[in-house]
């Protein structure tokens, strides 16, 4: 049913590539999310850095509902409707985002491509760690 | 204002991008991270071309000085490797491989995604604002010595 879409995928990547890319050369700033919306979070950071931080929240919370109204149709999301997994999930991910310095945007996408090895490394680790994960809780657990 | 709506264009570009290639589905991301499953290597093409792109935006700015809008490059400060990093990236990915959320799509997901999305985030949030407290005391610490 849903299965490997390379050409969403790559129009979809290039997107996201566009993003840190002019935000990078208009604005001299990561695309990394848990770099802009961290500060936000924990109420750090000058009113200046806040203020097109929110900016960009907005545009990225809008997005999907400006992809329903030009496509017709809803973005499918299927996700765990287990709240204590959702919160301990969402608690690794934050705590882990912040306390390693960036997520999958800022080291994943912005990381690599400046060739940080840093990000290289924190990518190839929580990938292995993720993949790991999902071996365990489907093949083992079956959660 | 210039610099407020770049940012709203490039947050809009990013959730846009994420949509299509659904990537804001956890099941999405969850089938490329299932290596012993039926694999989807859908997420992996995202990454490519993201990081492609990206990087011909980077190299086209190592031609100037200073961004457009702005008068200087907010360059990453950290670039070491270090034992923080290495444990606390695996406590991401136990995260990100129990749902399928990392933060961008899982706050992308608010407008569309219902409660649970609701819900990771404000665990994500509360997640984040404990990295405060907690680095906050480490540097009260590392002070006192």
């Amino acid at each position: 049913m849903q299965h490997f879409t390379p050409v969403a995928a790559t129009l979809g990547g290039t997107l996201i590539g566009l993003s840190a890319a002019i935000l990078w050369l208009g604005d001299g700033r990561i695309a990394g999310i848990s770099g802009i919306v961290g500060p936000i979070a924990g109420g750090t950071g000058s009113r200046s850095e806040w203020t097109w931080r929110l900016a960009f929240l907005l545009g990225l919370i809008a997005a999907p509902r400006i992809y329903e109204l030009a496509a017709g149709r809803a973005p499918r999301i299927l996700l765990s409707s287990d709240p204590l997994l959702l919160v301990v999930a969402g608690l690794l991910v934050g705590f882990g985002a912040r306390l390693g310095g960036g997520c999958t945007s800022g080291h994943g996408v912005c990381g690599l491509a400046r060739l940080s090895p840093r990000s290289i490394t924190a990518t190839v680790l929580f990938t292995a760690s993720a993949a790991l994960t999902v071996f365990l809780t489907r093949h083992h657990f079956g959660i | 204002m210039p610099r407020l709506i770049l940012a709203l264009i490039a947050g809009a570009l990013f959730g846009l991008g994420l949509t299509i290639s659904q990537m804001i589905n956890p099941a999405k991301v969850l089938g490329f991270l299932d290596f012993a499953g039926n694999w989807d290597p859908s997420l992996a093409f995202v990454l490519a071309s993201a990081v492609a792109v990206a990087a011909a935006g980077f190299a086209l700015a190592r031609r100037r000085s200073a961004p457009l809008l702005d008068s200087r490059f907010v360059v990453p400060s950290k670039t070491h490797l270090d034992g923080r990093l290495l444990t606390v990236a695996v406590l991401f990915g136990i995260g990100w491989g129990l749902i399928g959320y990392c933060p961008g799509p899982a706050l992308a997901s608010l407008s569309v995604g219902g409660l649970g999305s609701g819900i990771f985030v404000i665990a994500m949030l509360v997640g984040m604002f404990g990295f405060v407290v907690l680095d906050r005391r480490l540097t009260r610490t590392s002070n006192r010595r």
